[in-house]
C-alpha cells in the first residue's frame, strides 16, 4: 500500500501533495513574519493523516444523512456532515463535501502555524482560499470545450473562502447534465457540497438523449448506489439549454437566498446563467473552435 | 441497459491505498491512477524512464530505493521521459498531466508528456510472407468480428490495416470493443489470432513470425523469383542446365532469364506455364496459396508444360527450388523427356541452402497509427494549433512511448511508431472503446514558451523521477 508523497512544484513556489485518490495543489504567500516553507511543512504534516481518518469512517460517509442519521466522529468527517446537513435537498451523503473538507483541513492547518497574505489549497477544482485584508485572487473558469468560460475575482472584502466546481468535468459521478458549477462560498466543504447538488440539478429528466446508468456500475462501491449517473449528453436544443440551467439556478438561487453560498455560474453547452455575486464573476463570451 | 450487458462481472478490490476501491473491468478507481484490466489490477500513473544510454535488456526494472539505482539517473544518462503512465487529464483544459523540463546542453527542453485517447487509431501489420493469406480487400476478423482488411502486398510481405475509426465506434457494439482489444493486444506486443474472409488463420504478434494456418513462418524470400536466378546464376552453371524459382509472383526459368544468357546457357526445352512477362519471367504459374513460393503448389511438376522435344535432351538436368528455399527438387530427364526426381547432388543441395541463409527471418512488425486530437494538444498548449504547427516545422519532436514516431505531412498530428520500440504494457483503453497511447513533444523551453505551453506546469526532471517511477532500458 502506498503512502502519502510531497513534491514541491515550480521551484519550490507551489507543494503537490497525494495519497490515494486525494490530490492537492497548494500554494502560500507569507505575510511578515511567515514563510512559505513553514506553511508547506504544516500542510504535510497535516496532510500525513487525512486519508486514514477518512477511510475509518468511509461507510458512514457514504450513507445518506437525513435528520436521525448518525453524526460521525472524525474532525475533517464532522465538517462533510455539517457542510451536506446545510443544504436543503433530497438526497446527499457526506462524500458530497469530501475534498472540500480536505481542503479546508489543510489550509486551516496552514494559518494556524504561519500568518500568510494569501494561500490556496487546491483540491482537484475544489479550492479552499485565505486573503488577508487586501488582498485579491483571481480565477480563470475553463469550459468543457477548452475554452475559457470567464474569470472570477475575489477580494478579501468579499469573505469567501472556498470555490469549488462540479459537473460532468469532473472525476466525480454526476446526477445531472451541467458542464460545469462553479460555487462560491465561505468554506470550500460548503462550496463543493453547493457544486455538487446544484450539478445535480441541472438535468432534463425524461430527455431521450441523455444516458444514463445506475452509479454502481461504474463505481461498484459509489455512495450514490443505485442512483442514475449521467455518462452521455447527446443534442440539445438552445431552448432545453436554458431549461435545464435554470432548473439548476432555482437550487442555486434558493442556497443564496438562505445565505449558504455566495454564487454561482452554471454551464452548459456553451451557455452561462450567473447567480449572485455580482462582479465578482465575469462571463466572457467563448470563441468556438 | 445496454452498458450494464457490456460489463463484465469480475470486480477486484484496490489494496493500494487504504480507501480499498471496489472497481469494475475496465474502470479504475477513485483515484483515477489504478485501474481494474481483465481482473488484473494495474497502475496506470508511474512514468516510465528509458534511459538513452546503450543499457542491455529491454524488460522493465522497477525503480528500487537503493544505492545502486538512487541519483545516478541523470549523470549516467540523459533518460527520455515517456508518457507511460503519465495519465491523461479529459476534458483536457488541464494542463497535461507531466510537463517536464530537463536541460539539455543548456537548453530547457520540455517534454510534454500525456497519454493520449485515440479514437482514430489502429495498427498497420506488414507480415513477411510470400504465402497467399488473402485477396486485398478481404475483411480481417477476431471472434468473428470485423477489425480491419487485408491491404497490399509490399516487398516480400503482405499488409494488414487494422482498426481506425470505423471498426472502433462506427460498427456494433461487439465490433468495437474486440476491436479494441485486438489492437491493444498487438500494441502491447501480444499475440492475436484472426482469420481473413476466404482466407487463412493468421496469428500475429509484433516481432515474432506469423504462423499461418497453424505453421510459423521462417524465411522472407530472398527475392522474387526473377531476382533469385540473377543472384545465384553463376553457382548453378555447371552442376544443372536449368533452374526454374517458383514464386507466386514472377517465377524465374534460368535458361530463358538475361542472367543465363548472359552464362551462355542453352535453351533446354522446359516450358513453365502462367503468363510471360519478359524473357524468363513467368506470372501466375499457380494460384495464390501456402506451398512453394506463396503459390498453392505442393508438387512443383505441376506448373511445367510439355517438355519442348525438339530443344531438350535425355539426362537434362533439372532444378526447382522456392524464393525461400526451403523447397526444393532435383530431377532428370527420361527418354520420354518426363522429369524424374533424383537425390540432389551436393552443390544443388548447397544453392538452396544458400538461398535459405540469404533470407531474413520473417517477422510481424505493426506500427501504431493515431491521429492527435484538439483536445490532446490543449494539454500540451493554450493554442492547440501552435503544437501542430510547431511538429510540422520540426521544433518539436514527436514520440511515443520514446519510440521514434513518423509524423504524416497535412494537417493535424497524424502519427506512425513501432510499437517494439515502446516499453511493455504501453498501451491502455478506455471503453469509449478508445486506445490510451503514450505521447510526447519535445522542444527547447523557448518554443515551448512561444507556441503558449503551460509554462507553470513544467516539471524539473528530477521532480518525477521519484521512487514509483519505472525504469527501463532503451530498446537496442
Amino acid at each position: 500500500m502506498t503512502g502519502p508523497v510531497a513534491a514541491l512544484l515550480d521551484g519550490g513556489l507551489r507543494l503537490h501533495l497525494q495519497h490515494g485518490p486525494i490530490d492537492l495543489i497548494i500554494g502560500a504567500d507569507p505575510a511578515p513574519g511567515g514563510s512559505r516553507q513553514q506553511a508547506f511543512e504544516a500542510a504535510a504534516d497535516r496532510f500525513g493523516t487525512i486519508l486514514d481518518e477518512l477511510v475509518a469512517e468511509l461507510p458512514l460517509l457514504r450513507c445518506a444523512v437525513g435528520p436521525s442519521s448518525p453524526r460521525p466522529a472524525g474532525a475533517i468527517a464532522q465538517r462533510m456532515d455539517a457542510a451536506v446537513r446545510r443544504l436543503p435537498t433530497c438526497f446527499v451523503t457526506p462524500m458530497a463535501a469530501v475534498a472540500g473538507a480536505v481542503a479546508d483541513a489543510v489550509l486551516a492547518a496552514m494559518l494556524a502555524a504561519v500568518p500568510l497574505g494569501r494561500a490556496y489549497v487546491n483540491n482537484g477544482g475544489d479550492i479552499a482560499l485565505h486573503l488577508a485584508p487586501g488582498q485579491v485572487f483571481t480565477l480563470a473558469m475553463a469550459g468543457l470545450d477548452q475554452g475559457e468560460l470567464g474569470r472570477i475575482a475575489v477580494a478579501s472584502a468579499d469573505r469567501i473562502g472556498g470555490i469549488a466546481t462540479s459537473g460532468q468535468g469532473g472525476r466525480s459521478l454526476s446526477l445531472g447534465i451541467a458542464g460545469s458549477v462553479t460555487v462560491l462560498a465561505a468554506d470550500a466543504a460548503t462550496a463543493d457540497a453547493a457544486a455538487t447538488l446544484v450539478a445535480n440539478a441541472v438535468d432534463l429528466p425524461d430527455h431521450p438523449g441523455i444516458r444514463r446508468i445506475p452509479a454502481r456500475v461504474r463505481q461498484p462501491d459509489s455512495d450514490l448506489g443505485d442512483r442514475p449517473v449521467v455518462t452521455h449528453v447527446g443534442p440539445l436544443t438552445s431552448g432545453e439549454i436554458h431549461a435545464a440551467l435554470r432548473a439548476g439556478a432555482v437550487l442555486a438561487e434558493d442556497y443564496r437566498a438562505a445565505g449558504l453560498i455566495a454564487g454561482a455560474a452554471l454551464s452548459l453547452r456553451g451557455t452561462t446563467l450567473v447567480v449572485g455575486s455580482a462582479g465578482q464573476i465575469e462571463i466572457r463570451k467563448v470563441e468556438h473552435a | 441497459m445496454a452498458e450494464r450487458r457490456e460489463m463484465r462481472p469480475e470486480k477486484i478490490r484496490c489494496d493500494a491505498c487504504p480507501v480499498l476501491c471496489y472497481i469494475a473491468d475496465g474502470m479504475s478507481g477513485a483515484c483515477d491512477r489504478y485501474a481494474n484490466h481483465a481482473g488484473e489490477l494495474v497502475r496506470l500513473d508511474p512514468l516510465t524512464i528509458i534511459e538513452t544510454a546503450e543499457a542491455k535488456g529491454v524488460k522493465a526494472v522497477p525503480f528500487m530505493k537503493g544505492a545502486e539505482w538512487d541519483g545516478d539517473i541523470l549523470a549516467t544518462s540523459r533518460p527520455v521521459i515517456t508518457a507511460i503512465g503519465a495519465g491523461t487529464t479529459y476534458p483536457d483544459y488541464k494542463p497535461a498531466p507531466f510537463i517536464v523540463s530537463q536541460p539539455i546542453d543548456g537548453v530547457d527542453m520540455v517534454t510534454v508528456v500525456t497519454e493520449g485517447i485515440f479514437s482514430y487509431c489502429g495498427v498497420k501489420v506488414k507480415i513477411d510472407t510470400d504465402r497467399h493469406i488473402g485477396d486485398e480487400r478481404a475483411i480481417v476478423r477476431v471472434d468473428g468480428e470485423p477489425i480491419g482488411h487485408v491491404m497490399t502486398s509490399e516487398y516480400g510481405s503482405k499488409m494488414l490495416s487494422l482498426g481506425g475509426v470505423e471498426h472502433l465506434t462506427g460498427g456494433s457494439k461487439a465490433e468495437g470493443r474486440v476491436t479494441c482489444d485486438a489492437l491493444l493486444r498487438l500494441c502491447n506486443c501480444e499475440a492475436v489470432e484472426m482469420t481473413i474472409d476466404d482466407g487463412v488463420t493468421l496469428v500475429v504478434q509484433a516481432g515474432k513470425a506469423p504462423i499461418i494456418n497453424g505453421e510459423t513462418e521462417r524465411l522472407m524470400r530472398v527475392g522474387c523469383g526473377s531476382a533469385a536466378i540473377g543472384m545465384f546464376a553463376a553457382q548453378w552453371v555447371g552442376h544443372v542446365d536449368e533452374v526454374v524459382v517458383v514464386d507466386d509472383h514472377i517465377t524465374g526459368v534460368l535458361s530463358e532469364h538475361q542472367a543465363g544468357k548472359m552464362l551462355d546457357v542453352p535453351p533446354t526445352g522446359i516450358r513453365v506455364k502462367g503468363r510471360r512477362s519478359t524473357p524468363g519471367r513467368y506470372f501466375q504459374v499457380a494460384e495464390p496459396g501456402t506451398g512453394w513460393g506463396g503459390t498453392n503448389i505442393t508438387d512443383p511438376l505441376t506448373i511445367l508444360r510439355e517438355t519442348d522435344a525438339k530443344v531438350a535432351w535425355p539426362g537434362l538436368r533439372l532444378f526447382m527450388v522456392s524464393t525461400t528455399g526451403e523447397q526444393f527438387g532435383y530431377y532428370e530427364l527420361d527418354d520420354a523427356l518426363r522429369p524424374v526426381e533424383k537425390p540432389a547432388p551436393e552443390a544443388v543441395r548447397l544453392s538452396a541452402e544458400r538461398i535459405a541463409e540469404n533470407c531474413e527471418p520473417s517477422v510481424c512488425s505493426v506500427l501504431f497509427m493515431g491521429g492527435a486530437g484538439g483536445s490532446l494538444r490543449a494539454g500540451v498548449t493554450e493554442n492547440p494549433v501552435r503544437l501542430t504547427q510547431s511538429v510540422k516545422a520540426a521544433l518539436a519532436r514527436v514520440t511515443c512511448g520514446g519510440a521514434e514516431a513518423y509524423v504524416w505531412p497535412g494537417g493535424g498530428i497524424t502519427v506512425m511508431a513501432d510499437v517494439l520500440g515502446m516499453p511493455t504494457n504501453a498501451f491502455g483503453y478506455v471503453p469509449t472503446p478508445a486506445l490510451v497511447a503514450p505521447i510526447e513533444f519535445t522542444m527547447t523551453m523557448k518554443d515551448y514558451a512561444a507556441l503558449g505551453g503551460h509554462m507553470k506546469s513544467v516539471r524539473p526532471i528530477d521532480s518525477v523521477m521519484t521512487d514509483a517511477v519505472r525504469r527501463v532500458g532503451r530498446k537496442p
